[in-house]
């Protein structure tokens, strides 16, 4: 799998908020075998070390960060985000998320397509978080983006995948861009359903960091993700309305009166 | 001369971005700087020039999803 240009072995993007402890986080992203983690920037007071520590952390930890700019509702909020983590994370990457609606963190998906069209073009290699629509999908990759992140369902929701015709269809509409579903997912299942749909990969954060057993729970989803994807590579049946008998019927023996 | 940094009132020196983060205790930190919305890189921010009521934003590497 290949992200503007980076092979990446891992299908498996994690993460790093609501862990119960650093340690926590630790052993949840190697459990994971993640080789992507996502991280974020906050306001911290010139008293406070809380964002050095994390730093300092996460750079141990050798592996390649994607940062966000989650909480941003504007064009312009979004952009300078992105250009502060260029400088704090040293990364052309950056996921993009303008969101429209604080109940349902909904990506106002207009924001979405301008800021990714200006980010394009500063040099950024943008990771859209969108809706599985098709239209906006296509305007995001005419603005440069060159991998997709459509939601499985409200970040948090734990709800799974609430449109896995929509997401299908935005696979067969791309099947040249990478795509990873991003958010909403709850149980390993959901993460093996997106992968069976031949996604390409999956994002997830709180389903692990709120497990009861984060590390556990880390591990699951990994092995999920890679069940998914050899049961997608291996061909799946298509569902039938109909009973077919899976033991020959020739042959048998005639019993009956 | 009073300036906003991170939604606070802070009365600092007339001077510029670097050296009122050293006033206020950032200095050698991992950051990035915005003043009135707009992004200062850390290699302007010697050169960039605060005035009355602008408004700084500091922010940090921090956890997220």
């Amino acid at each position: 799998m290949t992200f503007y240009g980076v092979e990446l072995s891992s299908r498996l993007l994690l993460g790093t908020a609501r862990y119960p402890s650093p340690a926590i986080l630790g052993e949840a992203i190697k459990a994971s075998g993640a080789e992507v983690v996502t991280v974020s920037l906050r306001r911290e007071a010139g008293t406070e070390r809380g964002g050095q520590s994390f730093w300092s952390f996460i750079r141990a930890l050798g592996l390649r960060v994607l940062p966000n700019t989650a909480g941003c509702h504007s064009v312009k909020e979004a952009v300078t985000t992105a250009h502060m983590a260029h400088e704090l994370f040293d990364t052309k990457w950056i996921k993009l998320e303008v969101i429209r609606d604080d109940e349902t963190l909904q990506p106002d998906v207009f924001g979405l397509v301008e800021a990714a069209r200006i980010l394009s073009h500063d040099g950024f290699e943008v990771f859209p978080y969108t809706t599985e629509d098709l239209a906006v999908a296509d305007r995001l990759v005419e603005a440069g983006c060159r991998v997709l992140m459509p939601w499985g369902a409200p970040i948090g929701s734990a709800r799974g995948l609430n449109n896995a015709y929509g997401l299908k269809s935005l696979r067969a509409h791309f099947p040249d861009i990478p795509l990873v579903v991003d958010a909403g997912l709850g149980v390993p299942s959901h993460a093996a359903a997106a992968m069976e749909l031949g996604y390409d990969a999956v994002l997830l954060n709180t389903a692990v960091a709120e497990a009861g057993d984060p590390v556990a729970m880390a591990k699951a989803f990994a092995l999920a993700i890679e069940a998914g994807r050899m049961a997608c590579r291996a061909q799946p049946l298509e569902p039938r309305d109909m009973a077919v008998p899976s033991t020959p019927m020739m042959g048998r023996a005639s019993l009956g009166d | 001369m009073r300036i906003i940094v991170n939604g606070d009132q802070h009365d600092v020196e007339p001077e510029t971005l670097a050296s009122a983060l050293a006033a206020l205790g950032y200095g050698g930190r991992k950051i990035a700087t915005a003043v009135n919305g707009r992004f200062v890189p850390q290699a302007i921010r010697d050169s960039t020039r605060l005035a009355e009521g602008d408004q700084v934003e500091i922010v940090a590497p921090m956890q997220g999803g």
